[in-house]
């Protein structure tokens, strides 16, 4: 038998210095990490507030109600509404997330109570593929097969609403299906047991128990998902036709807060450059809000 | 054993072997379940009778590469055969888990639960179901005022209770019972007892238990399983006083459990 005991031999209990300091380096490191990462965030938040705010005081209320947007160099010479482009970005969230709320949700129900294994393990490695697909591609992929679609069955450019919906559905699925079949699988099997022993079918104690179980998961997934939709820029971008009207179909063009941003703040300056991140402002804005209630919904979560 | 051939069978089973993939956790089990009775099944942790109530209402389906062979007759046939109603099965042998399991809703929608997946609609119905089964399961007195609270709120003794309402709420025949008391504080196991002894006049119940005291108190039968094998079954006062069979009279006595 090895034996370390010998090793020990004439080693005192007392702490020595050099433990000391090599604990109290690891502790600090991993401090600085910490701050490091907290300190990017609100580097960003205070760089586009010292940028937009001004513009935003200047503008007052008119920059997020009224319809006309002629940015140029000078405040005075411009038209500074972004009305169309905000309508723009909730009809495109709204969309994709209506259609992929029920996709995803379905996919997660079937990845989590009813694909046999062999299945699950072929779906979920694609379900994840998807969340990495860089999204030009999925712009790309918009513009050559989507948008012709669209044109030569309904008319029109085809870039429009509608194609915008039919990618980023797409492209929020892997978010709402990951942390939807997570929360499902996460309730005790001890509920489902509960349901099915008293004579449930496994279809009633899905829709009755697990779902119910897990829904605080399943609002943060699509509430998560919502927030990737606003948030995309590329893809939307490549499809959406990026015209500033409030559109009046779903097969008319439109524009998005983030598209619009990375198209034009290439060529901005002045007044306009800071109208870009005034805008940077209001989406920022919409992004915590839906943070903030991602962060209610998983809290509700009842203790159990 | 003489407890078989007495005419209220309700459960007979009939060299019944089941296999965890190549571990065979039930071994040739013969056994008739009396009607109306209290049938306590005992033996050390692994000894296979949680694994045996199980196979009654079908739950070992839901676990992977089991394979069982025998025969579970109920109500003229056997349950084992594929083309059973699992889903009618456990509306008549209902199972209560060693942990309490309510659901996350109110203790209402708890009891309500099952007449609802069978089809009751009708609030007044539901209420009268939700009233009779709460007092089957000595629970009413105590939740009668708040039966919109979560079920979750409960203690431990009172869960369970709402587990064996939500159980009785459902009308089965039989009642399964794993290890009902185990995760509970002595009071809330004599109320359970207490219950248990109630509710034998209306139910056929089989109750897995660790506590040979407990069996001794609430059953009428008892079966001694051991390794996976049915090493005795006898009326409880037989088993306890005197066992036929060595392994039995070491693990009452206390030699090993």
């Amino acid at each position: 038998m090895i034996s370390i005991k010998p090793n020990r031999a004439g080693r005192s209990l007392r702490r020595s210095a050099t433990q000391d300091i090599k604990g109290r380096t690891i502790e600090l490191l991993l401090l600085l990490c910490g701050i490091s990462s907290v300190c990017a965030i609100f580097l960003i938040i205070i760089f586009i507030f010292a940028e937009g705010l001004p513009f935003l005081i200047q503008a007052g209320p008119n920059f997020l109600i009224s319809s006309v947007w002629q940015p140029t160099d000078n405040f005075a010479d411009g038209l500074w509404g972004i009305f169309p482009i905000i309508i723009g970005s909730l009809l495109v969230t709204v969309g994709a997330v209506a259609i992929g709320t029920p996709l995803g949700v379905a996919c997660a129900i079937f990845l989590a109570e009813i694909a046999p294994a062999p299945v699950r393990r072929i779906l979920v490695p694609s379900v994840n593929a998807l969340a990495g697909v860089p999204s030009v591609v999925y712009g790309f992929f918009g513009l050559l097969v989507v948008v012709p679609w669209i044109r030569g069955q309904f008319g029109g450019f085809g870039t429009s609403v509608l194609a915008s919906w039919l990618i980023l559905f797409i492209m929020i699925l892997p978010t709402i299906i990951s942390i939807s079949t997570d929360s499902i699988r996460a309730v005790p099997k001890e509920f489902k047991e509960g349901s099915l022993a008293i004579g449930a079918t496994h279809w009633q104690t899905i829709r009755s128990v697990l779902v119910p179980a897990a829904s605080s998961g399943i609002i943060a997934s699509v509430i998560l998902g919502m927030g990737r939709a606003i948030g995309e820029t590329m893809a939307v971008l490549m499809v959406a036709g990026n015209s500033i009207t409030i559109p009046n179909s779903i097969f008319a063009p439109t524009s998005t807060l983030t598209a619009q941003i990375a198209l034009e703040m290439g060529y901005a300056t002045g007044a306009h450059r800071e109208a870009l991140f005034a805008m940077g402002i209001v989406l920022f804005a919409f992004i915590m809000i839906l943070t903030g209630l991602a962060n209610l919904a998983s809290r509700r979560r009842i203790a159990y | 054993m003489d407890i078989a051939t007495k005419t209220s069978v309700e459960i007979s089973v009939k060299s019944l072997n089941l296999w965890f993939g190549k571990f065979q956790a039930l071994k040739n089990i013969n056994i008739g379940i009396q009607k109306n009775q209290v049938t306590a099944l005992i033996g050390p942790s692994g000894c296979g009778k949680s694994t045996f109530i199980k196979t009654l209402d079908r739950m070992n389906d839901l676990v992977d590469n089991v394979k069982i062979t025998g025969e579970v007759v109920y109500q003229g046939r056997n349950i084992l055969d594929s083309d059973t109603d699992v889903v009618e099965l456990r509306k008549q042998i209902g199972m209560v888990f060693q942990k309490p399991n309510p659901f996350p809703k109110s203790i209402f929608d708890n009891v309500a639960y099952g007449p609802r997946v069978h089809g009751v609609r009708k609030k007044q119905n539901l209420n009268e179901v939700v009233e009779r089964s709460l007092k089957a399961a000595a629970l009413w007195e105590e939740v009668k005022d708040r039966l919109n609270e979560s079920a979750l709120r409960l203690s431990g003794g009172q869960q369970q209770r709402l587990c064996i309402a939500r159980l009785l709420a459902v009308e089965p025949d039989v009642l399964l019972m794993d290890e009902p008391a185990s995760a509970l504080d002595p009071i809330a196991t004599s109320k359970i007892e207490d219950l248990i002894y109630e509710l034998k006049n209306d139910y056929t119940i089989i109750i897995v238990t660790h506590n040979m005291q407990q069996a001794g108190r609430v059953a009428t039968n008892t079966a001694f399983f051991y390794l996976g094998e049915l090493v005795e079954y006898a009326p409880t006062i037989d088993l306890f006083e005197r066992p036929q069979d060595k392994r039995t009279e070491d693990y009452v006595t206390g030699k090993f459990g």
